[in-house]
């Protein structure tokens, strides 16, 4: 079995896995990682987003044998990690306008948040509705309002 | 019966008596190691409410009695205790004989017990209770029931507890118990004196079971109960930590999958090459089950790969020759007849029929269920709303007794009605008794679309005849493919048929059907009546969130704007005029204000609103809609762009608003739910099924159609009683966008939604899950 290297959530970690295997089955099924929820597997819902060098994406539709051993990816677990603080604000924002419901696409919703903020600032711009349009993260409790109340908030303190 | 004006109506809410008054209500004390009170759960209280009258309508079963009092009553006739323990780290603890799916019902009974034992909320811990079968109907969760059962019997277990500690510290310091008082969570005497609960936990324990009288707390001295309370369990929900049944790490129970039939209800007919997937990379197990091929493995991934290699050979389903077009026909067959009343001179009617597509009640998180069967019992762990059905169920398929059958309740991922029928958790112990080893079962997406649950497909034609200035009479067929109630409440509903005030009711979805539907106007002469069509189950159906009103509503509304029209009133005039009942009224007020009912718009904008009651609620919704082509065609990727609703105001009013914020993440979920009903989401049934198989192909809500612009108004407390919130807001806000869309494009919209007659996305193929993605890094920003 092929042994795959990478820096999880700020730790060098190997795993002995098919080539073929998508990251999110590595993180949930092997590491036991379970942040990244499932919702389709299809690149679609965007559950599990996580980031990868500081990049959202879905680890549901890469290949392990796609991560190189210096790919950094980290998941909400190391999300707070990021900033050296107990939680990053974008999840404080999502506390303070209480936003969770079931709380199963809220994961995903956070980390595709603070990577949707750095785009824009790389782009030039604070977060506009525009921008938050652009989410395609399902929350079947429907509670996009919210997140927009809150990414706007926690963008503030970014 | 006088006739009233809206402005007398509305002062009526004003004047309606709030707070429980002083009534002393019952617990006990339970022997144990620290103070453990119980008391009964089901004690509903039936409040008749009278109709007003433009021309008065006798008052539908569902104004005098509905299905929250259904299960109230039958919950009283077999009820039993919940409990609430002290610990001696000063928590209280609760195991909650509820599903939490999201709707905050932790959060707003740990509120309860805040209140009456005086302890500050992040001391109140909630669990879920495991299956309970002694509780019986006393352990379903539906029907926006919830906070109405456990209302009064959660208070007075705290507030016998708060008593006992009160007792237990005057005793200790030797003084009477009226010198002693409470103050979050700790007991303290005129002198100075303090006790933490905590210390208190032991010496206040009974050594016998004891019942005891209790009086609650005056609504007037509520300090938790009515505050906005944000959710317990947030802090899990955004740092990944709250666990649902797939994150569960049970010994063993690896991932497991199921290949299933090209049509919904086909079954195996032969398997060409198990030997070969079963040799395959990590593949530990394949066998075939009652409803399709079973696989285990090491990963997922390694599951799919293998789901995808088997060779199966299918039997045809029972609905394999059914599409939309075959479906609605025979809908249309089954339609009751109306009873046209004889008619005074110059009458006229309005009268039409609007069909509803199938639609996903899908929550994200799929089917899943962990299960650990041996030989001699099974212990099984899932998110059930009616998790003692499931044991009984389970027991039956595996030849075990009851009591060797255990249900852990896990938090789901959502449920707008899924989750009372336990498919999930049945499978998973079918294969994990095949396999003779513990397995995860997970649903793809794919599946969870097209062999999941659906909301039937529905008709509903109404006739209203006016003439002489007043409306006269309102008939309303609703035809529906049959809607599968087995999960559980059908016995309850047999037993409880007969005592019903209005009597006569049939089979169980007729019962369903009349507890939960009435027509809140005055309009005479009012018949309301449900056929339905196919066997329960002969397509997989269900409730979701709610059961009948969305669909039943939005044809009322729209209909009661086309009336309107005819007779040259003002949507929200006419309203005012026929509505019943003072809380309608006023909830219909508040967002005519709120929402600057009738300001001007451009062409190709308008307003739409409507009103609801159910549940013993009231709440109305006004909506702003988007219809112009630079809207309607803006683009986004894979996506149902079209109209797009940009303002969205809802009052609501629910008697007594326990937790407010609560209530207004509810009315969100709401909103996003029946934009998405009326504008987007649907299942397209094909040659026996869905064609949907992603959520770029069910179109619910996203970003790109959520309002940019929403308010929602609580309405102060009216009865005293916290009524239904979690299913209450889809109803009139589908209406509302109906009847918004109907004026903007200047059209009569009978088809549901409307985007339906056209395909927007090119189907999966059948029975094989889709492959999975390999470009994600493409496309991470
Ligand atoms: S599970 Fe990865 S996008 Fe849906
Ligand atoms: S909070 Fe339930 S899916 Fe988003």
């Amino acid at each position: 079995m092929p042994s795959h290297t990478f820096k999880l959530n700020g730790q060098q970690v190997t795993v002995d896995v098919p080539d073929d295997l998508r990251l999110l089955w590595v993180l949930r099924d092997v590491l036991g990682v379970m942040g990244p929820k499932y919702g389709c597997g299809l690149d679609v819902c965007k559950a599990c987003t996580s980031h990868i060098n500081g990049k959202a994406f879905n680890p549901c539709s890469v290949r392990i044998s796609d991560i190189k051993p210096t790919d950094e990816v980290t998941t909400i677990e190391g999300l707070p990690a990021t900033v050296g603080k107990p939680l990053h604000p974008m999840q404080q924002a999502w506390l303070d306008f209480d936003v969770a419901q079931c709380g199963y696409c809220q994961p995903g919703q956070i980390m595709a948040a603070v990577a949707k903020v750095k785009q824009a600032r790389a782009a030039g711009h604070e977060i506009t509705d525009a921008d938050l349009d652009e989410l395609r993260n399902i929350c079947r409790c429907g509670t996009y309002f919210r997140i927009r109340e809150a990414v706007k908030a926690g963008a503030q303190k970014m | 019966m006088a006739l009233r004006t809206p402005e007398q109506k509305a002062d009526e809410v004003a004047a309606t008596p709030t707070g429980t008054g002083r009534r002393s209500f019952l617990g006990y004390l339970i022997a144990a190691p620290t103070l453990v009170v119980a008391a009964q759960v089901g004690a509903g209280a039936l409040a008749p409410q009278a109709a007003q009258a433009a021309i008065p309508s006798l008052p539908q079963p569902e104004e005098l009695f509905d299905l929250g009092d259904l299960q109230d009553l039958a919950a009283l006739s077999t009820s039993t205790m919940i409990a609430i323990q002290l610990n001696t780290d000063g928590t209280a603890s609760f195991a909650l004989p509820r599903a939490e799916v999201g709707q905050g019902i932790t959060t707003l009974v740990a509120q309860l017990i805040a209140e009456e034992l005086d302890l500050p909320i992040d001391k109140v811990h909630i669990t879920l209770a495991d299956a309970r079968p002694e509780l019986l109907f006393n352990q379903l969760t539906g029907g926006s029931n919830s906070t109405r059962s456990m209302y009064t019997p959660v208070r007075t277990a705290a507030a016998i507890a708060r008593e006992q500690l009160m007792i237990a510290a005057a005793a200790k310091w030797g003084v009477p118990v009226s010198t002693v008082s409470t103050n979050s969570g700790v007991v303290k005497s005129q002198s100075g004196k303090t006790a933490t609960y905590g210390s208190l936990a032991v010496a206040a324990a009974a050594t016998q079971r004891t019942s005891i009288q209790v009086q609650l707390k005056p609504a007037a001295q509520f300090t938790v109960i009515g505050k906005a309370q944000n959710r317990i369990d947030a802090l899990d929900a955004v740092t990944g930590r709250k666990t649902f049944a797939m994150d569960l790490k049970i010994p063993n129970a690896l991932p497991t999958m199921v290949r299933r039939a090209p049509t919904v209800n086909g079954t195996v007919k032969s398997v060409a090459n198990i030997a070969a997937v079963k040799a395959m990379g990590g593949i530990t197990d394949v066998g075939i089950i009652s409803t399709g091929v079973a696989v285990r493995g090491a990963t997922f991934g390694q599951c799919i790969a293998a789901v995808n290699a088997l060779n199966v050979t299918w039997n045809p389903g029972p609905v394999d020759a059914e599409s939309d077009a075959t479906i609605a026909k025979k809908l249309k067959a089954a339609e009751l007849p109306l009873v046209v009343p004889p008619l005074p001179l110059l009458t006229q009617a309005v009268d039409d029929t609007f069909t509803f597509a199938f639609a996903s009640n899908s929550p994200l998180e799929p089917n899943c269920a962990v299960a650990d069967v041996r030989p001699d019992r099974a212990e099984i762990w899932s998110s059930l709303k009616v998790p003692i059905a499931a044991v009984q169920q389970i027991a039956q398929n595996l030849g075990l007794p009851q009591t060797a059958v255990s249900a852990h309740v896990v938090q789901g991922g959502g449920s707008f009605g899924r989750h009372l029928f336990s498919d999930a958790a049945i499978e998973a112990a079918e294969i994990s008794r095949k396999f003779g080893k513990p397995v995860k079962l997970m649903w793809h997406r794919t599946d969870d679309f097209r062999h999941g649950r659906t909301h039937p497909m529905s008709t509903s034609r109404v006739r209203v005849t006016y003439g002489l200035g007043n409306v006269i009479s309102y008939e309303q067929r609703h035809t529906s493919v049959q809607t599968d109630f087995t999960h559980g409440l059908g016995e309850m509903i047999t037993a409880m048929a007969a005592k019903l005030p209005a009597g006569n009711f049939v089979g169980f979805s007729e019962s369903i059907f009349e507890l939960t539907q009435s027509v809140p106007y005055n309009f005479g002469v009012v018949t309301q009546l449900l056929n339905e069509t196919f066997a329960y189950d002969a397509f997989h159906t269900g409730s979701m969130r709610n059961i009948y009103s969305p669909n039943v509503c939005v044809a009322t509304e729209l209909i009661v704007d086309r009336v309107a029209a005819k007779m040259g009133k003002d949507p929200l005039a006419f309203r005012r005029e026929y509505l019943k009942d003072a809380r309608t009224l006023a909830v219909l007020n508040k967002v005519a204000q709120v929402g600057n009912w009738g300001r001007a718009m451009p062409a190709g904008m308008a307003q739409g609103i409507a009103v609801h009651n159910e549940y013993k609620g009231a709440i109305a919704t006004l909506v702003e809609i988007d219809c112009r082509p630079a809207t309607v065609n803006r683009q986004v990727k894979d996506a149902v762009t079209g109209p797009r609703v940009t303002k969205a105001v809802v009052a609501v009013d629910v008697g007594l608003p326990v937790n407010p914020r609560g209530l207004e993440a509810q009315m969100l979920g709401g909103i996003s739910d029946g934009i998405a009903l009326i504008l987007t989401s649907s299942v397209h049934m094909k040659d026996g099924l869905p064609l949907e198989g992603s959520w770029d192909n069910y179109f619910y809500t996203r970003q790109w159609n959520t309002p940019l612009d929403i308010q929602v108004i609580v309405m102060p407390p009216t009865t005293g009683q916290p009524g239904g919130a979690g299913e209450l807001g889809v109803a009139p806000v589908a209406a509302a966008v109906a009847c918004a869309y109907a004026r903007a494009t200047n059209t009569a919209p009978t088809s549901f939604p409307i985007n339906h007659g056209t395909l927007s996305f090119t189907p999966l193929p059948r029975s094989v899950i889709p492959p999975e993605p390999t470009d994600g890094l493409s496309h991470a920003f």
